[in-house]
């Protein structure tokens, strides 16, 4: 026998269930007075620099109807492209912006509400600059593994064309599954899970 | 950059690619939630960018004395939530071996009688007045970390006309980089349930589930006050930085 590699497995994941509130957003179903308010429901302040926009996004099952107990975070640079992160070795983010959001979706309508900035450009691995875009982390019952995608704006229109990660897409027909549209001040996405509209999700 | 909770250098290279043989696939129709919630078309891989090697870290500042306490955190002055009295403690640790400081873990979990402080939550069996159900803690510098609770009860749900959930807490953890986030249930030792579950069974591989099930650990018990579970994560491991000498990393 050669010898074994010696590494761990990574831990499995599970579904999050349909109580994933309890331990993710408390102060959401109403169990208060254990957080003082619930993470990641605030990423921006009144110093944060950049455009404020907000996401309004929906997660779709296999029928279409909307998830009304799914939890999304979100994690993205700020307006100059830098991530709040230990990672980020080219300069220092916002202090006024967390970067990362948590939001369950209505127990009523499935939406989605982040007030949040549009980030700026980050690099992609030659160095080359990727389109702007959000990274979208998505759990709930029914969900084994938390699914993992992107949002793009409907108005980097060029920036779009040139991103590395949406020219992998070899069914071009898909790309517009990871494209939110502009509404005013609003993007508007919506997930599908499943389906011919099914959005495009990522093993990165 | 945001205080990182741990003194180490940060790393800045790319993850171990995900073994999804070992992780439960997306569609496993034993259970039902799964089949219109699962993806059908294949995923996108790519090799991760700043945007999959980058994280948020949360600091000390934001954690309340009892957080990592469920038997107090929810209770009323001078009580406590009913049920069998534990400490579950492990480390986080990532594929390499190596602690992984720093890193929020989150928990949720049913009282002693099975049933959730949750409004969709139906289960006949009663809410426990002392007790909530969420706590939180950040590991420390070898990736350790530990919190009290009580031992959740198993309860039935709507899957199979009679199927009962395991004991199970649920965990939340962060890692360094957003593609380590992770979410998981721990399982008990023993419990019978853990084999006849169609959430447990969506893991193929036994030494999987085997990962996920907590053992009795009489060394961290308090005598005559709390029994102890031990419970290890293990995170993606990564490989040597993106931005040192060799663009690709190795």
């Amino acid at each position: 026998m050669a010898q074994s590699l010696d590494r761990l497995r990574e831990s499995p994941s599970q579904t999050a269930g349909p109580y994933v509130h309890i331990g993710l957003t408390p102060n959401f179903c109403g169990i208060g007075g254990v957080y003082p308010s619930d993470l990641g429901a605030a990423m921006v302040n009144d110093k944060t620099k950049g455009e404020r926009i907000k996401l309004h996004i929906r997660v779709l099952d296999g029928t279409g109807t909307p998830l009304k107990d799914a939890l999304i975070e979100i994690w993205q640079a700020d307006a100059e492209g830098l991530y709040n992160s230990p990672a980020e070795l080219r300069g220092a983010a916002d202090p006024n912006f967390s970067g990362w959001g948590r939001c369950p979706t209505d127990m009523e309508t499935g939406l989605c509400a982040f007030e949040t900035v549009k980030p700026g450009r980050v690099p992609f691995r030659d160095g080359s600059l990727m389109a702007p875009h959000i990274t979208l982390w998505i759990v709930a019952r029914g969900i084994n593994i938390g699914l993992h995608t992107r949002l793009y704006f409907s108005d980097e229109e060029e920036a779009n064309a040139g991103d590395p990660i949406l020219a992998r897409i070899e069914h071009r027909v898909r790309v517009p599954t990871l494209i939110a549209a502009r509404q005013g001040d609003t993007y508007v996405f919506d997930v599908h899970l499943q389906g011919e509209k099914e959005t495009v999700f990522f093993d990165s | 950059m945001p205080e990182s909770g741990s003194n180490r250098v940060p790393e800045t290279g790319a993850f171990f690619q995900r073994d999804r043989t070992w992780h439960p696939p997306a569609l496993t129709p034993g259970y039902k939630s799964s089949v219109l919630r699962s993806p059908r078309k294949a995923l996108l891989s790519f090799d991760n960018t700043l945007s999959e090697i980058s994280g948020p870290v949360f600091g000390h500042a934001m954690l309340g004395e009892l957080d990592n306490d469920l038997i107090h955190n929810f209770a009323r002055p001078g009580e406590s939530a009913v049920g069998e009295r534990i400490i579950v403690n492990g480390r986080v640790i990532d594929e390499r071996g190596v602690g992984v400081p720093g890193v929020l873990l989150e928990f949720w979990q049913a009282n002693a009688g099975g049933r959730y402080r949750h409004k969709k939550d139906g289960y006949l069996a009663p809410l426990d007045p002392n007790f909530g159900g969420c706590g939180r803690t950040l590991s420390g510098e070898d990736g350790g970390y530990a919190f009290r609770t009580v031992k959740p009860g198993p309860y039935p749900w709507p899957n199979g006309p009679n199927d009962w959930r395991p004991a199970h807490i649920h965990f939340s953890v962060f890692g360094h980089g957003f593609a380590q986030r992770l979410i998981t249930q721990m399982y008990f030792e023993g419990d019978p349930l853990i084999w006849k579950c169609p959430i447990v069974r969506g893991i193929a591989d036994k030494a999987a589930i085997e990962a996920l099930t907590a053992v009795l650990d009489t060394q961290a018990t308090i005598p005559m006050d709390a029994l102890a579970y031990k419970f290890d994560i293990v995170l993606r491991g990564r490989r040597s930085s993106l931005f040192e000498n060799r663009l690709e990393g190795n």
